[in-house]
C-alpha cells in the first residue's frame, strides 16, 4: 500500500486566516547581539543574517514556509477537559492559560493543519514554544493523536515541529500519560506504514524528546537547537562540574547518533519534499 | 529504645509509644510481669489505634515519605517472595548491564512470566550498585530486550516501578536516554502478551512511565505516581524548594488520585501502617492482586491484548464523543 496513491481528499473545510502578530521593528540576535531590521528577519525565516543563528519561527510562519504556496487547512483544536487538577501554584493555572491564549492568539502550544508539500498531501503538527514554554498537557497530547488519527484516515504522512520545556506540571500525572498516548499515536501511524518525520528546533526536552519527538522515522534537527532529555542545569548541579561543550545541541546529538541530519531552515521545505519524494517512491510487494 | 530511624516524622507519638513499651518489656523481672503485661498490651492497642489514625489520612505528602520509606519492600523483595526459579538476565547486548533495572524470567504462581523491575538498594553499596533506582539508558534498552525476549516466546511480562525518575547525567544524555524512554514506551504497546505494571513505592515521571504502558496499572495503596517531583515542582513553580508539601497536594500523585482519574485500575491495601511495618502481608496481597488481573488477561487472544492497551491509552485522558 502507498501512501500516495492512497490519499483520500479531506473533507473538513475550516480554513481560517488570522492576521499574524505584529513583527517588532528591530530585533536583536541572541547569538551575536547584531541588531536585525524586522522585516529583513522575517524575510531571512527568523535566521539571523550575520551569524545564522536560529531563532524560534511562530507555528503560524513555520506553517505557512512548509506548506505549497502557504495554503494549508487547520484542524480543529480537541476539546478537552481544562485544568483537570484545579492546579494553583503562587498563580492559578487557568489564569496562566489565559493569558498564554492572549498572547500567543493560539488555543493550545499545539496546532496542525493539513495541505501539500511538493504536490504530496501531509499532515504538519507544530508546537508552540511561546505557549506555556511549549509544554505538554491533555491538549498538545490530545492534538498529536487526533493529527495522526487525521494522517492515518487519510493516508498522509505526518511532520511535527517540536519546541517544549517537557509535560505540563500543572496538569500532573494526565500530562504524564500524554507521553504514553502520543508514542502510541506513533505507533498506529508506524502500524499503516505512513512516514513519520520529526524536525527537531530550540528548544525539544524533557518528557516530549522522551516520547514521540525521539521515534521519527527521520529525525532532522535544526542548527544549534538544545535537544535534552535531562536539563543542563539539573545535570550540572547533580555532577558539580562543567558540562562538555556543545552540550545537547543539535551537532552534539547527531554525534552521538540520535538524528538522521541537521539541517538550516532556508533548506528544510526542499528537504523535507525530497524526503516525501523518496519515501513515496517505494516499490510494490509482489509485482 | 526503638530505632528512630525507621520512623517518619509525623509518627513522632508512635515512636515513643514503641519506644516505652520496648522499655517496659526489657526491663520487666518476673515479680512485675503480670502487672507490666496488662500495661504493655493496652500500649499496644493504643499504637495499633494510633496507626490507624495516622495511616487512614496521610496528606499527599506523608503518602511521598511513605513510599520513599527505606525499609519499604523493594523490587528484590518482591521477586524473591513471589518468584520461583528466579533466572536473572543481563545487559541491553549493545552498551552494557544497567542493575537500576532488574529483570529475569522465572515461575508466579507455576506460570512463566517475565519480571522488569525498577530496583533501589537497600544499603550504601547495593544503591550504588543499582544506581540509586536511577536507569540509565542501558538500563531501559535492557528492558526493551527482555519484552521483546517475553513477547517472543509468549511469556507474560510483570514490571515493578520504583524509581525517582531516569538518570541525569551527561552519560545519560549521549547515549540517548530521551530515545531509550520512548523506545521502551512504544515497546510496551508492540507487545501481544498480558502486560501489567506494579507502582510498588515511587513512580517518578518518564523513569516510570518507560515501564508501564501497561494493559493494567497497580499500585500500592501508599506508593505515588507523578510527572514530576514535589521538590522539581516546587522550585520550579513556587521558586521555593521548600514548598514540596503545597507541590506534593497540588500534583494530585497519590494512588487514589490516580484511581480516581481511571489512571490506576486497582489499588493494592497495605496493612495498616505500611508496607514497611509489614513487608510480607503486604507482598502476599500485591501478588494476589497481580494473580486475579494475570488470570484474567490470559483469557484475552494476543491480537486482544495489544487492542486492550491501545483502547486504554486512547480513551484516557479524552472526552467521549456523544451520541
Amino acid at each position: 500500500m502507498n501512501w500516495l496513491l492512497d490519499y483520500v481528499r479531506p473533507k473538513l473545510s475550516v480554513a481560517k486566516t488570522e492576521k499574524d502578530v505584529p513583527d517588532n521593528l528591530w530585533d536583536k540576535c541572541p547569538q551575536c547581539d547584531a541588531m536585525i531590521y524586522g522585516q529583513e528577519l522575517a524575510k531571512n525565516l527568523y535566521v539571523c543574517p550575520h551569524c545564522g543563528y536560529h531563532l524560534y519561527l511562530r507555528p503560524r510562519k513555520r506553517l505557512n514556509m512548509l506548506f505549497d504556496d502557504s495554503e494549508y487547512t487547520y484542524l480543529e483544536t480537541p476539546k478537552v477537559k481544562e485544568d483537570p487538577l484545579n492546579f494553583k501554584d503562587t498563580k492559578d493555572y487557568r489564569s496562566k492559560l489565559k493569558s498564554a491564549r492572549e498572547k500567543t492568539k493560539f488555543d493550545e502550544a499545539f496546532v496542525a493543519a493539513y495541505g501539500k508539500m511538493g504536490g504530496h498531501g501531509v499532515v504538519v503538527g507544530v508546537m508552540n514554544f511561546n505557549f506555556i514554554g511549549g509544554s505538554m498537557g491533555i491538549a498538545v497530547g490530545e492534538g498529536i493523536v487526533q493529527a495522526a488519527e487525521f494522517a492515518i484516515k487519510h493516508h498522509m504522512p505526518l511532520i511535527l515541529v517540536t519546541a517544549s520545556g517537557g509535560a505540563r506540571m500543572q496538569e500532573g500525572i494526565l500530562s504524564l500519560m500524554q507521553m504514553a498516548r502520543t508514542t502510541l499515536a506513533v505507533k498506529l501511524l508506524k502500524d499503516k506504514h505512513l512516514p513519520y518525520i520529526v524536525v527537531l528546533t530550540n528548544p525539544t526536552t524533557g518528557g516530549v524528546s522522551a516520547s514521540f519527538a525521539m521515534l521519527g522515522d527521520i529525525t532532522i534537527a535544526e542548527p544549534d537547537a538544545l535537544i535534552a532529555f535531562a536539563g543542563a542545569r539539573v545535570i550540572k548541579e547533580t555532577i558539580k562540574a562543567d558540562l562538555p561543550a556543545g552540550f545537547q545541541k543539535a551537532e552534539y546529538l547527531k554525534k552521538h547518533g540520535m538524528v538522521d541530519m541537521i539541517v538550516d531552515r532556508k533548506d528544510l521545505r526542499e528537504k523535507l519534499i525530497c524526503l516525501l519524494n523518496l519515501l513515496s517512491n517505494t516499490f510494490v510487494k509482489g509485482e | 529504645m526503638a530505632d528512630k530511624t525507621i520512623y517518619l516524622d509525623f509518627e513522632e507519638p508512635i515512636y515513643k509509644l514503641e519506644s516505652k513499651i520496648q522499655e517496659l518489656k526489657s526491663c520487666c523481672d518476673d515479680k512485675l510481669a503480670k502487672d507490666f503485661n496488662k500495661e504493655i498490651s493496652n500500649l499496644e492497642k493504643k499504637v495499633q489505634q494510633m496507626l490507624k489514625e495516622t495511616y487512614s489520612k496521610l496528606t499527599p505528602w506523608q503518602k511521598v515519605c511513605v513510599a520513599r520509606h527505606a525499609n519499604r519492600p523493594h523490587s528484590i523483595d518482591y521477586i524473591n517472595a513471589l518468584i520461583d526459579n528466579f533466572m536473572p538476565l543481563a545487559g541491553d547486548k549493545s552498551f552494557g548491564d544497567d542493575e537500576a533495572i532488574i529483570g529475569g524470567l522465572g515461575f508466579f504462581n507455576g506460570q512463566s512470566v517475565m519480571m522488569v523491575a525498577q530496583e533501589k538498594g537497600n544499603d550504601l553499596e547495593s544503591r550504588i550498585r543499582h544506581g540509586f533506582g536511577m536507569a540509565k539508558p542501558e538500563g531501559y534498552r535492557k528492558a526493551k530486550r527482555l519484552m521483546d525476549l517475553a513477547n517472543h516466546f509468549n511469556i507474560p511480562i510483570i514490571s515493578l516501578i520504583d524509581t525517582a525518575g531516569a538518570f541525569p547525567g551527561i552519560e545519560g544524555e549521549e547515549r540517548g536516554q530521551a530515545e531509550a524512554i520512548a523506545s521502551c514506551i512504544m515497546e510496551g504497546f508492540k507487545l501481544e502478551v498480558p502486560y501489567i505494571a506494579v507502582v510498588i513505592g515511587e513512580g517518578g515521571s518518564g523513569g516510570a512511565i518507560a515501564l508501564a504502558a501497561a494493559n493494567r496499572i497497580l499500585m500500592l495503596e501508599h506508593s505515588i505516581y507523578s510527572v514530576i517531583s514535589p521538590e522539581g515542582c516546587a522550585s520550579i513553580l513556587w521558586r521555593d524548594g521548600a514548598a514540596m508539601k503545597k507541590a506534593a497536594n497540588a500534583l494530585k500523585l497519590t494512588a487514589q488520585d490516580l484511581y480516581k482519574f481511571g489512571v490506576a485500575d486497582e489499588i493494592i491495601p497495605e496493612p495498616c501502617g505500611g508496607a514497611h511495618r509489614f513487608r510480607e502481608e503486604t507482598i502476599k496481597r500485591a501478588g494476589d492482586v497481580i494473580a486475579k488481573h494475570l488470570a484474567e488477561l490470559k483469557k484475552m487472544t494476543p491480537q486482544n491484548l495489544s487492542k486492550d492497551r491501545e483502547k486504554k491509552f486512547l480513551a484516557m485522558t479524552r472526552i467521549a464523543k456523544e451520541g
